[in-house]
């Protein structure tokens, strides 16, 4: 496979299709006819994540620095430059998000109804965005796809939305807005304070490594940074714009929102504020707030969700259950936290994006999300009930789901650095058992009474091939989360070291640089170099 | 079977263990992978089978019309196959385990033989392996997990026969099989979790298996929930063996060998941390094995069908608590405090429960409550210390409870058919409305006469050995460190022995005996279950009578109890699971003094032996005729309990309590979170800042004009403006 790949010189082009192509899609979809636009969408999300699979092969587990890296220069006079790269931690998020956007797209197949083309549009832009995000390594062009990814899902609230859209979409807008903003302060001053230093402009993400800043400015800029990432994750108490946008967006909305749009704060967190502000990072007072406040979403958020009458509403609340685990082990600042929190990242995405995909089919059949509107359903509708269920057992985390390797790992690293507050967020594995089984049982279980609901039809084939391969991601990395595991390592000691062995008076910046100088071919050389990785690497690659 | 045919297979097996001390072969598992993956391949097929039938139902039922799978006499293959499936992996499965139980007997085995698949996960230092572990310890639970499960299995092929969703029933009962082997046999503290949630998962939906019915769904989930809160020790107690805290630097590792083999040198006797660590793992033992405090949700899991009561609630799962305190014995042998807070729960659990099952009338529900009783005696065994003695009871209740759950099975199927017959909507569990079975039920009846003298501790049934193993190992420590606990555990035993026998002969008497309740026309339809089901419960009948014979005391084996020497396995199961339980032994030896022959108010394992079973006995003879003399009226017709036997036929009030000190402030703390905090106080600041929000929220909706092309317009000159400043 990888010498198919190499053959075809996958490594040199393989980030630039990804970023554009959804463009291009874009432009294809809003050209041809409104009653094709949702085929020709699927079909375009379909190479797209076809194309982003060859990356399984082509990453190098091996190595923890950048890899398929290329850079151009933009705006030669500020040092912007257009810069594209991956590691492994940006690997799962642009591949879950090729993944979501074809799952959600096909989702959409029934549920918009109007508008089709912008919508379809409007749902490649936003892939084209967020992979932006998850590959840019120039802080500015980071900062274009930032906010970028705010336009299309506005639109998407605002115009396909439920009733309260208006509303919803504003606060999505304002929220993510005004912490964006205190970010593009932030990193100006980054900007110019790394200027001041080497004497060149530039946004590289290099060259904003290691800048020597007091620990005084180093909180205000951390500060900065985590109030908009903090935002987009969300951490308590910042969430609250995310129960309306959930409630009010349509199904494929919501399933982006919450399977890669949360993951952007979660991956800022590891990409920028950490390594930029290693000191802040490491503060005890930092780390015991960001903890807290991860703790505080684990067990409060999953009381409010347990009490919500709207099932959308309760798995809106329960992600920010979820991404209270990730917020925890990263902080943790250990390998088991880091690799605990993006492997939660991944099962949150797959399995919420489900749950979403789940309650919009119910939608679409009872036009009702109240869980007191259903009722002994599984009796109808058994295929559905029995995918929602693996959904919502991987969602709390039952063993043998994707679910718990993330939350188990999350709660060994935190333990490491702080066993208390890793003891506190266990009592998570109650409530979630708390907000979740009372909600399958109303909804599937118990008497089948109501008239409507009588003849509520099962999953249609389309919605089988929608649910197949989630289900079955959602198993698979439960019991072989290895390969998963084994390409993320090496990353995630990067970024470790980077932060730990970084305080406030370690300016190796050279260092750094001399990491980073990978061509994007290199993964493929280095191949026969790793010796550490190379008994397992190739064990089960084929 | 003959006597002399049991004895020749006893002196058989004998031989073999003679032989094997000599022989010292290595042990070669056989295809112990393919224990696991059976009952998984027969979840996956029956599976199929299940989602294909419930389409078809769910197809008729939108067409208005319930689908019977049985019409016409005939069963489809969906309803005909797992049949063949369900009971035939689990019974390969346990032919597999015979073949290497065996080997076993016959190899020189001291240390566990691991199988390693895959490495399941690996991170930083941290990693585990899916891999199983056979040792003397494992191999009794699979051999006890698959051999019972087996009988049930065939069991059920009666009982749910009729039963709707066949396929899906057999479906989730392999499931469960296939994580309680993963939960035995697992190598390591985090597969064992694995198969713990699994079992808990399975129980959940077993229990709650008719789900439209509420009270049935309510049950499961509360059996879910109440075990989780258990996992939550387990868990946490997995964090501090792997991590440590403080002084310990944490094991490095989760895998048992790893972990017994370093931990008598780095934990500190009866230490801060392996005590924590115990009674965190102990907080886990009480959820999944019903102990006080969290012991409420398995009178509950009597909603399930019966078989499943037998399989999940009364021989298997239930245990796990016991095996994993048996498995963990080293650390609890190094935390003096967490072993006796094991043997002391145990004690007041058994005491505890076996009062309530006085006073119940369901049959499942006085069962339930024996069993949480029974489970406390295995607690008081591996609390003190006594790991084979914990083991051997759990090994003889896996059989006589579980035949004691299929016979009330067969009685409750028998009542619900002639029930159902008359229209008569009777409850067909309460005992109130049975009376007189005997002349309906003759194999029922006496089969589960022989588990109640089983489970009464009567000679020279099963139970008698094993229950006078744990009561007499609890008062030999009675002269050792905290010696005062010790005898009152053993008293505590000793009474709740005696209650045990009280209520099971209640159960019989009310049930089999007396005059017959079930109304003229209704006993017309009573009538003794198939073959199917009957020739499980002698099966089991046949070792609730000999299945103490494998572990008969040294001191008694010589006396007319032991059968004057006859009875050849004296004290097997204890040198079985020596290789096991001996590093605790050793350790419970030298620090808190080696266990005496002597009861705390003296006399010897002999007298007690004699003083016990017959005191059983009279109570027996004494409770038959005392509840023979009562006047039993049916159901409807009988008066409320008052006084104490009110208080004790609702359970002591536990749930109610529960209920008002947590699940009601928890529910109200839910929502004053919902409606004050985060609607209110965290919404409204964030709300609040936006006077701003509002204005701009009004600005925004002057562009929704509903009209796409103003939107791309908006669009297009966003993306310009972006890009204009860009390249400005």
């Amino acid at each position: 496979m990888l010498s198919l790949l190499d053959s075809i010189g996958y490594g040199e082009w393989i980030l630039h299709a990804l970023l554009w192509l959804p463009l291009v899609g874009m432009v294809l979809v809003l050209m041809g006819p409104e009653a094709r636009a949702k085929q020709l969408a699927f079909v375009w999300s379909l190479v797209v994540l076809g194309l982003s699979l060859g990356l399984w092969w082509a990453f190098d587990p091996g190595i923890g620095t950048f890899q398929f890296e290329s850079s151009i220069p933009w705006i030669a006079s500020w040092g912007v430059s257009y810069a594209v790269a991956l590691d492994g931690i940006s690997l799962f998020m642009v591949m879950l998000t090729a993944f979501t956007t074809a799952v959600a797209i096909l989702g959409s197949f029934n549920y918009i109804k109007k508008h089709e083309r912008a919508f379809y549009a409007l749902m490649l832009l936003m892939e084209t965005g967020v992979i932006g995000v998850f590959i840019s390594i120039d802080l500015f062009l980071f900062y274009v796809f930032w906010e970028i990814t705010l336009i299309p899902m506005y639109f998407i609230i605002g115009v396909w939305g439920g009733e309260r859209r208006i509303y919803s979409a504003v606060k999505f807008f304002l929220f993510t807005a005004f912490g964006s903003l205190l970010m593009l302060v932030a990193l100006l001053y980054l900007f110019f304070a790394a200027q001041a230093i080497s004497g060149e402009p530039s946004f590289a993400y290099q060259a904003l490594l290691n800048v020597p800043l007091s620990l005084q400015e180093q909180l205000w800029l951390f500060g900065a940074f985590c109030l908009a990432f903090s935002i987009k994750v969300p951490v308590f108490p910042f969430h609250t714009w995310l129960p309306d946008a959930h409630v009010e967006a349509p199904t494929p909305g919501s399933v982006v929102l919450a399977a890669v749009l949360l993951k952007m704060g979660a991956y800022g967190f590891l990409r920028f504020l950490l390594p930029f502000f290693p000191a802040a990072a490491q503060h005890p007072t930092v780390v015991t707030l960001m903890m807290v406040l991860g703790i505080i979403g684990i067990i409060y958020t999953a009381w409010v969700a347990a009490v919500q009458p709207d099932a959308k509403k309760l798995v809106a609340y329960t992600s920010v259950a979820h991404m209270g685990f990730v917020v925890l082990g990263i902080f943790a600042l250990t390998v088991n936290g880091l690799q605990g929190g993006l492997m939660v990242m991944i099962s949150h995405g797959i399995s919420t994006g489900a749950l979403f995909l789940l309650l919009g089919m119910m939608y679409e059949r009872r036009h009702t999300r109240l869980i007191a509107d259903f009722g002994g359903i599984g009796r109808v509708t058994p295929w559905f009930a029995t995918a929602f269920m693996i959904t919502a057992l991987t969602s709390i985390g039952l063993p043998g789901t994707s679910g718990f390797v993330g939350e188990f790992l999350a709660l060994l690293g935190t333990f490491q650095a702080r066993p208390v507050m890793a003891i506190i967020a266990c009592s998570g594995v109650i409530f979630a058992a708390y907000y979740m089984l009372p909600m399958v049982q109303k909804v599937f279980f118990n008497a089948l009474e109501k008239p409507e609901n009588k003849t509520m039809p099962d999953l249609s084939r389309r919605e089988l091939v929608i649910l197949g391969p989630m289900v079955a991601l959602m198993i698979w990395i439960g019991v072989q989360p290895g390969p998963f595991l084994r390409r993320m390592e090496p990353t995630v000691h990067a970024v470790i070291e980077q932060v730990t062995g970084n305080g406030l008076q370690a300016q190796g910046g050279h260092e750094e640089e001399a990491l980073v100088t990978f061509s994007s071919t290199s993964p493929l050389e280095n191949e026969g170099g790793e010796e550490e990785s190379s008994p397992t690497h190739p064990g089960d690659e084929e | 079977m003959t006597l002399p045919l049991v004895y020749s297979a006893l002196q058989e097996g004998h031989e073999i263990l003679a032989a094997h001390e000599v022989a010292g072969e290595a042990f070669e598992p056989f295809l112990p992978g393919l224990v696991i993956l059976l009952p998984l391949l027969g979840f996956i097929l029956n599976g199929a089978l299940a989602l294909a039938a419930s389409r078809r139902s769910a197809d008729a039922l939108r067409g208005g019309a319930e689908l019977d799978f049985f019409e016409g006499g005939k069963r489809p293959w969906t309803h005909s196959l797992p049949t063949w499936i369900g009971p035939g992996v689990i019974g390969l499965a346990f032919l597999i385990v015979l073949v290497n139980f065996t080997r076993m007997l016959g190899a020189d085995l001291h240390e566990p033989v691991i199988r390693h698949y895959w490495t399941w996960m690996s991170t930083g230092a941290f990693q585990v392996d899916a891999a199983l572990q056979l040792d003397q310890l494992s191999m009794v639970m699979m051999l006890v997990v698959t051999g019972v499960s087996f009988i049930i299995h065939v069991f059920s092929v009666g009982y749910m026969g009729e039963d709707q969703g066949y396929p899906r029933y057999f479906s989730y009962l392999n499931l469960f099989v296939f994580f309680m082997l993963t939960l035995v046999m697992g190598a390591s503290f985090l597969l064992m979790f694995v198969g713990w949630e699994g079992v808990g998962f399975c129980s959940y939906i077993l229990i709650g298996y008719w789900f439209t019915d509420k009270a049935k769904a309510d049950s499961g989930k509360k059996a879910f929930i109440v075990n989780r809160i258990g996992d939550l020790g387990f868990l946490v107690a997995m964090l501090l063996l792997f991590a440590g805290f403080g002084a310990f630097a944490g094991f490095g590792t989760l895998n048992f060998v790893g972990v017994f083999a370093a931990a008598p040198d780095a934990l500190v006797y009866g230490g801060g941390v392996v005590t924590a660590i115990t009674l965190l793992l102990l907080l886990g033992a009480t959820g999944k094995s019903a102990q006080i405090p969290l012991y409420v949700w398995l009178p509950d899991a009597m909603a399930g069908p019966t078989p499943v009561s037998a399989l999940i609630h009364a021989a298997t799962m239930v245990t796990a608590g016991v095996y994993m305190v048996a498995r963990t014995s080293v650390l609890f042998a190094l935390a003096p405090v967490g072993g006796l807070t094991v043997a002391l729960i145990g004690a007041t659990t058994a005491l505890f429960a076996a009062t309530i099952g006085l006073a119940q009338n369901d049959i499942k529900k006085v069962l339930a409550y024996s069993t949480i009783s029974q489970l406390g005696f295995m607690f008081i065994g591996v609390g003190v210390g006594a790991y084979a003695a914990g083991i051997f009871h759990l090994m003889t209740h896996a059989v006589f409870k579980g035949l004691l759950f299929l016979g009330a099975g067969a009685v409750i199927h028998s009542m619900h058919h002639a029930l159902h017959h008359t229209h008569n909507d009777a409850d067909p569990q309460d005992m109130r409305n049975m009376g007189g079975l005997r002349k309906f039920l003759p194999i029922t009846w006496i089969t589960m006469w022989l588990a109640t003298l089983a489970i009464a501790g009567i000679w020279p049934f099963a139970g008698f050995f094993s229950k006078d193993e744990i009561i007499w190992m609890a008062g030999a420590r009675a002269g050792g460190v905290s010696g005062g606990w010790y005898t009152l555990i053993w008293i505590m035993a000793l009474a709740a022995a005696m209650i045990t026998a009280v209520y099971m002969t209640r159960l019989m008497i009310m049930t089999f005996h007396g005059k017959n309740r079930t109304g003229q026309e209704e006993a017309r339809h009573l009538h003794e279950s198939p073959w199917v089901m009957t020739v499980p419960l002698m099966v089991l009948a046949f070792f609730s009578i000999f299945g103490g014979w494998i572990n008969v005391p040294h001191a008694i084996s010589d006396s007319f109890l032991g059968g004057f020497g006859l009875l050849p396995m004296t004290e097997w199961l204890h040198e079985w699971l020596h290789p096991i339980a001996g590093v605790a032994t050793e350790i419970q030896a030298a620090n808190a003094g080696a266990f005496v022959d002597r009861a705390p108010f003296g006399g010897g394992e002999l007298l007690w032996a004699v003083l016990s079973t017959g005191a059983a006995l009279i109570v027996v003879l004494v409770s038959a005729r005392v509840v023979g003399g009562f006047k039993i009226l049916p159901a409807g017709e009988s008066p409320e309990p008052v006084g104490f036997k009110k208080v004790l036929f609702m359970k002591y009030y536990v749930d109610e309590f529960y209920d008002r000190i947590i699940v009601q402030p928890l529910i109200r703390a839910s929502r004053f979170s919902w409606k004050v905090i985060d609607a209110g106080i965290v919404d409204g600041v964030a709300n609040g800042l936006g006077n701003l929000a509002r204005a701009l929220g009004w600005f925004g909706s002057l562009f929704q004009t509903g009209s796409v092309n103003t939107y791309a317009l908006f669009l297009a000159i966003g993306v310009l403006v972006i890009l204009g400043v860009v390249a400005f």
